[in-house]
């Protein structure tokens, strides 16, 4: 077996040592009811790489893969390119092989990239500090709204109808259980505002209110101004709760802590990570430092050693399971590393400049799609303003018109259908990103064979 | 002025209604260097022997209980700032906060100097 | 003279390398200092080639950015360079052994790395339609497959995104369960050896937790269990094997006895390594169990993750698995049970708890190592990985106190505790002396049992020789913290930094870098 290094003597020779016949003799723990005396039948045996390499590979090619399409695909996942050095450095050993940094001495590689990406997040979402990193946006969205529960001591979150449904249904999950009440609403495809709900929520503050939660730009690719809100949540003593699923819209919009965000939370994988069918992503969380110690997750921090030079450790450990246990602000421990260096070196190559021409491509690229596919008979634009993403109405459900066009090689938007199945009135609605990874010709592709579909 | 000593090693000061309470010199040097104390909120009703403050080292965090009931009339911000005053003069500035009595009988199950040295050597 | 005919020193000149001066650039040598990415000049710079946006109309809705974000560029050699000189102050398993107990840091195989960065793999959308995706629900299902029969469980919940994620999958599947049945126990049990994550977990939805103390030789005390269940008690969250590195012998009995008050057990697998392919902790009564892909089944760590939590189910508590999840369907072909088609599919789902599948990465890689040792391999791994532990328990003998040693052999990680060190010498000392022998440190004060406790896993991608070494450094190491050598108390002396100033960073934590001033954006 080409990944275990003992050898039948050295076997022999520990077992000696040990004072033992054979390696299952110490297993003698087990009751012998429970030991298995061979191999599990029915399971395969060893592979060559090889072979392990031909398997895997005829299965990836049974999926048809972003790059091989036009891809217009979005909510909540964006295609963006990454470049090659990203992929490069973070699966150099010494990230890749490594722990969390519970040994500062030997980790101050690991520590100090923590560092730069706590502040890089901080400043992106316009906040105070920033954790290590969380599991995905969804799971940072759940803490945040627990984190608010803390905070104001108050169980009530009223959640837009513009937040990732996924989202929403993680907070329902785990708030059937907690007991937080949750205040919910379906999006509607109001035209110029899809999925802005601002009314609902600044009427739905009251006294036992811990939270606002919503998402900018929202699911149906909406940009709000969330400066009313946040102003309202703070005089009614409750905390704004701004989602991010797609910062690079933050190389062109206001931060939502410029506008008053108390928490922002996000998730990264739009930066460096990739696509990855779902995971592993990276959950963005930042908030204001007088609430810092409310906050779940790690936090790496700045110090010195015995001989005065600069370091960093991890901090504010207290909160965390490993000594709270019970009281732990989060059950969170491994969180998402490695993903989170992929961002930060993504973000340092883009730089401000680079992060700012990002975006606004992204967002030119976003408004000629727009245009040329709402030029199709009975398709209907429903965004006013967006960043990289829109929704359309289509004429006739989208459900259906998105699977024929994957016959035709298109992967050409998320229907509302797939993610409101019980929403009849948002199933004609097709959401559509466009990075800089479309071309216009894939723009091109996209209209005319949706043209072609409705038409059938 | 009378100070009395719990178990969980607090002290409590009383003179006439009120009490101050801080942890002991023992105490602070089993949790070693203090970090950050959370302390309870003018106004705050504590019960005996309910969680009235947190007291934190790096590796560590201890609730402190309330050695008496009674509502907490004063925090000693200066902790705040300076944690480390615990360490350096637990039985002095760096108290934790002063509350007013509710049943001055609770004192009456609790140690004086010499009983709590003999208990802290018994440990 | 003409050239090339003058000789030059080859011998060097001795010269204690104490003696060694200070650097101008406090670099020395392979050993590099590197600023942070903030602290330089380089606001304006970039390391990506950006086509120049064509001219549109903005369409946002008057929120554009106005102030500077604050972000500094670097071109890409100069980034290259930044995150290389970064990545040489981090120990990692590339450069030794990881004894880190309960960590199971393991070799991470390449092949599994190549297999997921295949773009069928790496470069889909989680919600592309489900015909373009049957690859990737495939290999889901084929590992699904295999977690299933090496546990000897009924299903398994794969989109939990870590261990404690898995804890919570299992907790939830365990309240939907009681919920279902019109009870409404509160309490979960966990034994005060638990890993942190345990009680954290059953707190975060919403349960009470109670602790269970331990026998005098490591494990979970029966009769104290025993003793305490009733109807309160919503389930048990067991370690097996535990985390003093000991099977629980009674695991069977403690399932029965829970089971018999109306509880469900729930197994921290995070032990898995030990028994993979020996043991199926279906066969011992429990009900839920996580299984950290990231440890037993080799994918990385990355300082600190992304991991993988994938739940084994009993038949019990199946039904209350959460979306999405794969399904076969008889034509071979795979389909995605989501919100949708829940109700008449899969009614009793707890419900999402992830925004997609789980981490598909993962899935890929560690499918690739499974593959790659078939069950006649994993079976060798839990062989060789308590052999190695043994020997490492064995080899230190008399010098090191082993609380549990005397009781038997140890699963797949050995605990010593600092009973014999020299009055002010600690578990701390020993760790850091450890690092200037050019090892990681062992997991330290942790369990919480075991004074000063010392974990050691050494996994069974060690050798002989690499043990060996590590034997006889941790004895040098020891020997000198039960000398009493005060030198000891300056380690580490050779690495990237000395002892930090932990105290210093929580008093005035500073978690972000702060400009005296911000430059400008380029606009
Ligand atoms: C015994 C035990 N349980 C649970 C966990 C938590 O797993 P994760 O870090 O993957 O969330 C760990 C990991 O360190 C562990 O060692």
């Amino acid at each position: 077996m080409r990944y275990l290094p003992l050898t039948d003597t050295d076997r022999q020779a520990m077992l000696a040592t040990i004072g033992a016949s054979s390696i299952d003799d110490l297993f003698i723990d087990v009751p012998a009811e429970a030991r298995l005396p061979g191999p599990i039948a029915g399971l395969p045996a060893h592979a060559s790489e090889l072979a392990v390499e031909r398997h895997m590979t005829r299965l990836a090619r049974r999926n048809l893969s972003a790059g091989e399409a036009p891809f217009f695909l979005g909510c909540g996942a964006y295609r963006h390119h990454v470049p090659a050095s990203v992929d490069h450095l973070i699966q150099r050993g010494e990230f890749l092989t490594s722990y969390t940094p519970y040994q500062p001495e030997i980790a101050q590689g690991t520590l100090q990239a923590l560092f730069e990406f706590q502040t890089q997040v901080a400043r992106l979402f316009g906040c105070d500090v920033a954790n290590a990193s969380m599991y995905d946006g969804s799971t940072a969205c759940w803490e945040a709204i627990t984190m608010a529960r803390r905070v104001t001591k108050r169980g009530k979150a009223i959640l837009s109808a513009g937040l990732h449904p996924h989202y929403v249904s993680l907070a329902k999950t785990m708030a059937r259980f907690t007991g937080d009440l949750l205040d919910t609403a379906l999006p509607t495809l109001t035209p110029g505002a899809p999925g802005d709900d601002m009314a609902r929520l600044l009427a739905g503050i009251d006294a036992d209110t811990s939270c606002v939660v919503v998402q900018n730009p929202n699911i149906l690719g909406h940009v709000a101004d969330l400066s009313e809100l946040a102003a309202r949540c703070h005089d009614k003593g409750a905390l704004l709760i701004a989602v991010v699923t797609e910062p690079v819209a933050l190389g062109a919009i206001r931060s939502p802590g410029e506008m008053g965000a108390d928490i922002v939370v996000g998730e990264g994988q739009s930066i460096g990570v990739g696509l990855n069918f779902g995971g592993p992503y990276v959950g963005l969380f930042a908030c204001n430092e007088k609430h810092v110690r409310q906050m779940p997750g790690r936090l790496c921090g700045v110090t010195t050693d015995a001989d005065g030079q600069r370091g960093f450790v991890l901090t504010l450990s207290t909160r965390e399971q490993h000594i709270r246990r019970e009281k732990a602000t989060s059950n969170i421990c491994t969180n998402a590393g490695l993903c989170a260096l992929a961002f930060s070196i993504h973000l340092t190559l883009l730089g401000e400049t680079g992060l700012r021409n990002l975006a606004a491509l992204n967002h030119a690229g976003a408004v000629a799609a727009a245009e040329r596919l709402a030029t199709l008979p009975g398709v209907e634009l429903v965004n006013g303003a967006f960043f990289n993403e829109f929704t359309l109405k289509l004429p006739r459900e989208a459900r259906p018109v998105v699977r024929a066009l994957a016959d035709m090689g298109i992967l050409g938007g998320v229907s509302l259908g797939r993610l409101y199945p019980d929403a009849a009135d948002l199933a004609n609605g097709l959401v559509v990103a466009v990075t800089e990874t479309s071309t216009a010709e894939d723009v091109e592709a996209l209209a005319q064979a949706l043209e072609a579909e409705i038409a059938a | 002025m009378t100070t009395y000593y719990t178990e969980d090693h607090e002290w409590i000061a009383v003179e006439g209604g009120t009490a101050t309470v801080g942890i002991t010199d023992y105490a602070q040097a089993q949790l070693g260097d203090i970090v950050f104390v959370e302390l309870p909120a003018p106004g705050t009703n504590v019960a005996k022997g309910g969680e009235a403050a947190v007291v934190e080292s790096v590796k560590a965090a201890s609730d402190v209980f309330a050695p008496v009931t009674g509502t907490v009339s004063e925090a000693n911000g200066a902790l705040e700032e300076d944690p480390a005053l615990v360490n350096s003069a637990p039985e002095g500035d760096g108290w934790f906060f002063k509350l007013a009595l509710a049943d001055p009988a609770e004192l009456d199950g609790l140690m004086d100097a010499a009983a709590y040295k003999a208990f802290c050597d018994s440990l | 003279m003409s050239m090339n005919s003058e000789g030059r020193v080859t011998r060097p000149e001795t010269l204690a390398a104490a003696d060694a001066p200070a650097t101008f650039t406090g670099n020395r040598a392979l050993m590099l200092e590197e600023a942070l990415i903030f602290e330089r000049d380089d606001y304006a710079r970039t390391g990506v080639d950006i086509a120049e946006a064509p001219a549109t109309s903005s369409r946002l809705g008057g929120l554009e950015r106005h102030r500077a974000i604050g972000l500094p560029g670097l071109t890409e050699p100069e980034a290259v360079r930044h995150y290389t000189r970064l990545s040489r102050q981090n120990y990692a398993i590339d450069l030794g052994l990881f004894p880190l107990g309960s960590c199971t840091m393991k070799h991470n195989p390449r092949l599994n790395e190549k297999m997921a960065r295949l773009p069928g793999f790496a470069d889909i959308h989680p919600l592309a339609p489900v015909d373009t995706v049957q690859g990737a629900l495939a290999v889901i299902d084929e590992l699904a497959q295999w977690l299933v029969t090496l546990t000897g469980m009924h299903a398994v919940a794969m989109s939990p995104k870590a261990g404690a994620h898995g804890e919570l999958c299992g907790l939830l599947a365990i309240r939907a369960a009681h919920d279902a049945a019109g009870s409404d126990r509160s309490m979960i049990l966990v034994p005060e050896s638990a890993h942190g994550t345990n009680p954290a977990t059953a707190a975060f939805c919403g349960y009470k937790v109670e602790n269970i103390p331990a026998t005098a030789d490591g494990r979970v005390d029966l009769d104290a269990l025993t003793a305490r269940l009733g109807p309160d008690v919503a389930g048990v969250m067991i370690t097996n094997p535990n985390t003093c590195g000991l099977f629980e012998r009674d695991m069977k009995r403690i399932s029965d006895a829970v089971h018999a008050a109306g509880g469900y057990v729930y197994c921290d697998g995070a032990n898995f390594n030990a028994i993979v392919g020996r043991v199926r902790p279906g066969d011992l009564g429990i009900d839920a169990m996580h299984i950290n892909l990231h440890k037993t089944f080799s994918t990385p760590h990355g300082g600190g993750g992304p991991g993988s939590g994938p739940v084994v189910l009993s038949a019990a508590l199946a039904p209350y698995a959460p979306l999405p999840f794969v399904a076969k369907q008889p034509d071979g072909s795979f389909r995605l049970i989501e919100e949708e088609t829940a109700d008449q599919d899969h009614p009793g789902s707890f419900g999402r708890m992830s925004a997609f599948h789980g981490q598909m990465g993962m899935f890929t890689r560690a499918l690739t190592y499974i593959l790659s040792h078939g069950a006649d391999g994993l079976r060798q791994v839990a062989g060789d990985a308590v052999l190695n532990a043994n020997y490492v328990l064995r080899s230190l003998d008399g010098l090191l106190d082993a609380p549990f040693g005397p009781s038997g052999p140890c699963m797949h990680e050995a605990l010593f505790s600092d009973d014999g060190l020299a009055p002010g010498f600690t578990t701390l000392d020993i760790a850091k002396g450890l690092i200037d022998e050019g090892f990681h440190p062992m997991t330290m004060y942790f369990p919480l049992v075991v004074h000063g406790a010392m974990l050691i896993e050494p996994t069974e991608t060690e050798g002989k020789a690499a043990l060996d070494q590590f034997v006889g450094a941790l004895r040098s190491v020891a020997e000198r913290a039960k000398a009493g050598d005060e030198a000891l108390k300056a380690a580490p002396a050779f690495a990237p930094r000395r002892r930090l100033d932990e105290t210093a960073a929580a008093r005035k934590p500073v978690l972000v870098w702060k400009d005296e001033t911000l430059p400008q954006a380029a606009e």
